[in-house]
Order: C-alpha cells, then structure tokens, then sequence
C-alpha cells in the first residue's frame, strides 16, 4: 500500500529516477533543478542504480548527449530549469523530430533577463511547440506520479515523442510534503523495460539518424511527428488508467476542482492550483460556486475536453506565469480560448499573468480574480481580458 | 606488419560508400573513407557527424554513404553525441543488454567550423570526461559548407568571403588556430595530426591507433577544400603534399604526452610552394605584398621549431 515518506519535489523526482533506473542521465547543474542531479549522482556513486552518468559541460551536452544515448538504444533521462532548457532548445527539437522518448524534470523557472533564479513558467512556455509531450505538476505526488508515468507514454509505438515533467521551482521543488511512494519492484514492472525497434547499438542492423531532408519527405516528417502528439492523448490516457489500478491515484488531461456546478471558475496549472483549491473551498462557505480546472497536460493539449469542461460557466479566468510579449495574451490563454472557439463555446473569458520571477500569488490574489469573474458573470463580459494580478503599474 | 595500401583495400570493403555528393578534389572523403578502414572487419562502428560539408552530402534523406550507425543531430555537438552512445554503450554492455562480444567503436567527424569554433566546447567536454571514442577534425581551413567563412583554422592571409582580400584589409588578418595543441593539452592518451598523402599511410596508422587506444583520441586532419582553396580539383593530393613538405601541416602525434614527428622532411621546402597554386592566397604574390608571404614563412618556421623542441623536450623528460 505505498510507502509513506516526506520529501521536497526535487526529491521526489530523483527517487522516481532512482526507481526507474535508467541507462543513461546526462545533466548539467542550474536551479533549481540542480539538486535532482546531485541527489541521482549519489545513487550512482553508492551503486544503487545501473545508470551511466555523464557530467556535461553544458546544458546543450545534456540534450545532445540524451539523444546519442537514446538513439543507441539506451533510456536517457535529464533534468534543467530557465536559461538551462533555453541552451537546450536546438537539440530539444531534434529530439523530438527523432522520435526518441527522452523524460526530462523540467523545474520551471523564470528565463533570463534580467537573471531572475525564481519560478514562473517562462522557460516551458519556450518549448510549447517543439514536439514534447508536457505534462504538469501541482505538488511533489504529481511530479513523482507523472514522471513514473513518462516511459510508458514516450516510448508508446504510437507516439515515440520525448516528455516533459514539470513542477514549479523552489515552491514545489525545495518544499518538503508528504508522499506516497511506490515500491521498487512495483515501479520496475510499472515502467518496464525499453525495447526500441531501431537503435545504433544494433549491429546486426545499422542505421542512419538526422539526415538532411529535404523539399520531398520534411513535411511527411513533420505530419508524422504531428500525428504521434495526437497519438499521445488515447495513450496518457490508457496509461493513467494502468496508475490508477497500481496506485489508486487518478489522474486525467486536466483536474475539475467543484467545476461540475460551478459559475465561475479559474484555469491554471502546477502550483497555483493548491492555493485555488483552498480559495475554492473558502468561497463556497460563502456561496459563491467557484471552481478550477488545472491543467496536467498541456502537449497535446486537450481542446475539445477543456471546452466542454468550461461550456456551462459564466466567465472564466485563465492564469498564466508567463507573459507572452505579444499583445494577445498568454500562451495558456491563447490555447483556452481558441479550443472554446472552434468548439462553439461562448463564455467571456479573461486572462491574467501572474507570479512573474517567483512574485508571490497569495489566496488574496486568487480571491481577487473570483470577485473579478462574478463581476464579469454579472456583465456578461469584458473587452478588458489582458489583465496582471499583482504587478505595480 | 608493414603497411600495403593494395591489401588493405582488398581485404577491408570501404565503409563509406560511392555515390555521395562531396565536390570532386575535397579532401574530407579521403578522410572518412581511409579512418573507417582502420577498423577492424568485425567491429561495429557509430559514427557521428557534424552538420557541415561531410554531413548533408551523404546523408540526404533516403539515401546513405555510410555502412556503419550513424547519427547526426547539429554543428556543434558530434563530440556530445558520441558521448551519448557510449555512455549507453557502457551502460547496456554492463547489464548485458548488448551481446559480451559485441565491439563497438566511437568516431566523430567535424570540419573546422564544427570542431575549432562553434563545437569546440562539446569537444573539450567529451575529452575531458574520458569517453572511449575518437574525434576526427577534417579540417579545411573555412567555413566551406555556408559557402568559404573564415574560422579559426583559416591561415592568416586567406581571402574568405568574410575576410575577403581588399583595397584596405589584404584577407584574414589573424593566425591560426592551433587545435592540436589545445587538445594535446587535455592530456589524452593519443593526439595527432595528419593528412592523406603516401597511400593514406601516415592516416591509417594514425586511425588504427586512434580508434584502437582506450579513451579518448583526437585526430586533427588536413581536408584540402577545391572551392574555397581555389586549386584544380585534380591537384589534391599534390596539394596535401606540399602542405606537408613545407611544414605548413606537420605530421606528428603525442602519446601520453610524449611527441613524435612522424614525418621531417629533409629538405623543406619554402612556403611559396603551397601558397601559390591557392587562389586565396593570390593577392600575397602581387608586387608589393613580398611581405605577407615573408611573415608567413615566419610564422611556419615558428610553429615547425616549437614542435622540435616539444619533441625533444617531452622524450627526454621521460628518459630520466
């Protein structure tokens, strides 16, 4: 039934590493994601796992070095924050353009500049559309859960696309919560063992990875790739289910927190939703039917399910911690409203962004955007839906 | 066994196959073709590859030269790369998930633009950490796939199209880059610097024991490039000669720190002689330029003394 245990969230991951023992971690040090190396490279040094560690001299090693490993036919696993995935980013999407499934912590943090070492998710926002699956995490449990999760997703036969587990820096990753914890051998047959079809280490077959391609195959590439994220949603599923058999934790594309009877509700992701449920919960003492929708996956991003989710409220707030600099709106926003557009979903949406380089967001602030939404529900909308929560003008 | 050029070739199948796409007269082929037959028939190679000149002309989707595994992923990056796939490897062979008797071997080609400049990074670092594998640099002196940018390797003098010779500035006017020495100071168990010329000896050998040495090697290879150097095709070999016999290009390797000209030529022959059948270097014989091609001996004499002197110094050092 578990093993009960006390641990922060970077923990967390590097136990989850430690219990999936993979063949290949190739890192660099940056918070505040640093701490998930150091703790695997203790399990290498004291032979608790059978991994190949390999201290890079960057983050652009990092990737590069998972994508030798996984294209050799081994598993390689990785994990960075902010300027740390942005040096990554050429060889983030060659990873995926190569259909290796490489499972990385993302512990998000703000990108620079200015230097800025706290959270917000600037840094995964960047890499939204590069072909990794991204999937996010409220608390420690999430982060551990998902990444127990990220093998058998990635290396589905129907997806092959590399993964993303991530979790906000220092408010989850250096925070000590309880967690449930499964046992080794459990996590070992959960998980599996990795058998890819075509790798280099095959001599009986050599092959070639990374050609030039040209005018005639880029774009069937591209489809293909394109069609192993669509692929990816039955199969995050599927797998989901299979976890919740294992562990009776359940876990789909997004959480509805009191959302079934809600009118007005708050889309968000990772930690953010913590604070929201407890600002839910206050608020329905009072009355007002407040809910939440927390995004777990964000690639693929699930369109028709969040429309029909959010189609029965009168106004709903999408927060992102990321501002975008386009003049639009967030990038989480962005996805919210068009999903609801092509669904035919007509409610007044608004956007806000928040928790900017680790600003705090309190339950006052949460508490804010609710009386802003029952104004809003009252009105029947807004044309002000460009908003920042907690930010001096 | 002494070398024989006729029955290498007929005992070991070329490993990087005809029908690529590399310029008529470029030197890198040369290179790929004669360092993977250094390998033994039974062993297995995963080759990894810069973007640049060797890469995109023989790898253009569906179509391959190479026979052995191969990955290419960027142009910085074939040193991490390799490092990656033996790393796994290592990491497979331990638990038995590759059969015990399987050999494989690790080769990273990179141009000098891959490996001096925008790579030299992931090479320190691949080097640094010790990965059984070997970086080969077929070094052309340019930027040669982008179309003839100077790098750090490009000679002082070169007309490049981004040091072009003009009125005011007469080409490149920095030196070049000594990578060799760079990674001779990384203290590798085997460094060396070679070039095809006398039936591909001096390159085979160096290959064989550079693919054969545990841990890291690193082979810094001069690739003659037609386009960018401006000679006939057909004077290649001609060309890595004069490269040679001038000292511009010595021939040399360091095991385990200690140096060993591999080739003194008894006569060396002036500077000129390489210089001139190079339209990058025909502004250097206008009247009135006699110095850049003085400096430029200078600048070579130099070099060939330090490395007399390295030789002389690391063999003794280790006599007493």
């Amino acid at each position: 039934m578990g093993i009960r245990e006390r641990l922060s969230g970077n923990e967390a991951a590097a136990i989850a590493m430690k219990q999936i023992n993979p063949d290949v971690v190739a890192a660099f040090p940056i918070t505040p994601s640093t701490e998930i190396p150091q703790y695997f490279s203790t399990f290498v040094s004291n032979g608790q796992v059978d991994t190949e560690f390999v201290a890079v001299e960057s983050e652009h090693s990092a990737m590069t070095a998972c994508i030798g490993a996984e294209a050799a036919g081994a598993r390689a696993m990785t994990a960075t924050s902010a300027n740390g995935l942005s040096l990554m980013w050429e060889q983030i999407y060659i990873a995926s353009s190569l259909r290796l499934p490489i499972v990385m912590s993302l512990v998000n943090r703000a990108v620079s500049g200015p230097l800025n070492i706290h959270n917000d998710h600037s840094d995964a926002m960047g890499v939204r559309d590069s072909g990794w699956i991204m999937l996010f995490s409220e608390n420690n449990q999430e982060a551990y859960d998902n990444l127990l999760m990220a093998h058998k997703i990635a290396e589905n036969k129907d997806v092959q696309l590399p993964l993303m587990v991530c979790q906000d820096g220092f408010i989850t990753s250096h925070s000590i919560e309880n967690i449930e914890l499964l046992e080794d051998d459990k996590v070992k047959s959960f998980v599996g063992t990795y058998k890819p079809e075509h790798y280099l280490l095959n001599k009986e077959e050599p092959i070639a990875i990374g050609p030039l391609d040209l005018q005639a195959y880029l774009f069937e590439h591209k489809y293909q790739q394109a069609e192993g994220m669509r692929n990816a949603k039955k199969v995050i599923a599927e797998v989901s289910k299979e976890f919740e058999e294992l562990t009776g934790r359940k876990y789909s594309f997004f959480e509805e927190y009191k959302l079934d009877d809600a009118e007005i509700a708050i889309v968000c992701m990772n930690s953010t939703a913590g604070t929201t449920k407890y600002v839910v919960d206050q608020l329905r003492k009072n009355g007002i039917k407040a809910g939440l929708l927390k995004i777990r996956m964000f690639r693929p991003f699930p369109t028709e399910e969040i429309a029909k989710a959010l189609s029965h409220l009168k106004a709903v707030a999408v927060l992102d911690k990321a501002d975008s600099l386009n003049g639009a709106g967030g990038a989480l926003f962005e996805d919210v409203t068009s999903s609801m557009f092509v669904n035919k979903v007509q409610v007044p949406v608004v956007n806000y962004i928040y928790g900017i380089g680790g600003r705090d967001t309190t339950s006052k602030d949460i508490e804010s955007v609710y009386n802003d939404l029952a104004k809003i529900a009252d009105n029947g909308g807004t044309d002000d839906f460009y908003r920042y929560l907690g930010v001096r003008k | 066994m002494a070398y024989n050029l006729k029955e290498i070739m007929a005992t070991k199948p070329s490993r990087f196959t005809a029908g690529h796409r590399m310029c008529a007269g470029c030197g890198a082929p040369v290179v790929g073709r004669t360092v993977l037959r250094a390998l033994k028939n039974e062993d297995h190679a995963v080759v990894s590859c810069a973007t640049g000149c060797m890469e995109v002309s023989t790898f253009i989707y569906p179509y391959t030269s190479w026979t052995d595994s191969f990955i290419h992923t960027a142009f910085e990056c074939a040193a991490a790369n390799s490092a990656g796939a033996e790393a796994a490897y290592k990491a497979l062979k331990k638990q038995g998930k590759i059969p015990q008797d399987q050999n494989t071997k690790f080769i990273a080609f990179g141009g000098d633009g891959g490996t001096y400049d925008i790579g030299l990074q992931s090479l320190s670092g691949a080097m640094e950490r010790g990965h059984d594998m070997v970086y080969v640099c077929y070094d052309n002196g340019a930027y040669m796939n982008t179309g003839i940018q100077r790098s750090s390797a490009t000679p002082k003098f070169a007309d490049t199209t981004t040091s072009p010779a003009g009125k005011v500035i007469p080409g490149k006017m920095q030196s070049r880059k000594d990578l060799t020495q760079i990674m001779v100071g990384h203290h590798l168990p085997y460094v060396a610097q070679s070039i095809a010329i006398n039936n591909f000896k001096d390159l085979y050998e160096k290959s064989e024991k550079a693919i054969y040495t545990q841990g890291p090697a690193f082979l810094n290879v001069l690739a003659p490039c037609p386009r960018g150097w401006g000679y006939p095709t057909d004077m290649l070999m001609e060309i890595n000669k004069l490269a040679v016999e001038t000292c511009y290009w010595p021939l040399y390797e360091v095991i385990d720190g200690k140096y060993h000209i591999t080739y003194k030529p008894t006569n060396k022959k002036p500077i000129e002689e390489f210089l001139k059948p190079q339209r990058r270097f025909k502004h250097m014989f206008q009247p009135g330029n006699e110095w850049m091609i003085e400096e430029f001996q200078k600048e070579v004499d130099k070099r060939w003394q330090e490395l007399l002197d390295l030789e002389e110094i690391t063999n003794k050092s280790t006599e007493e």
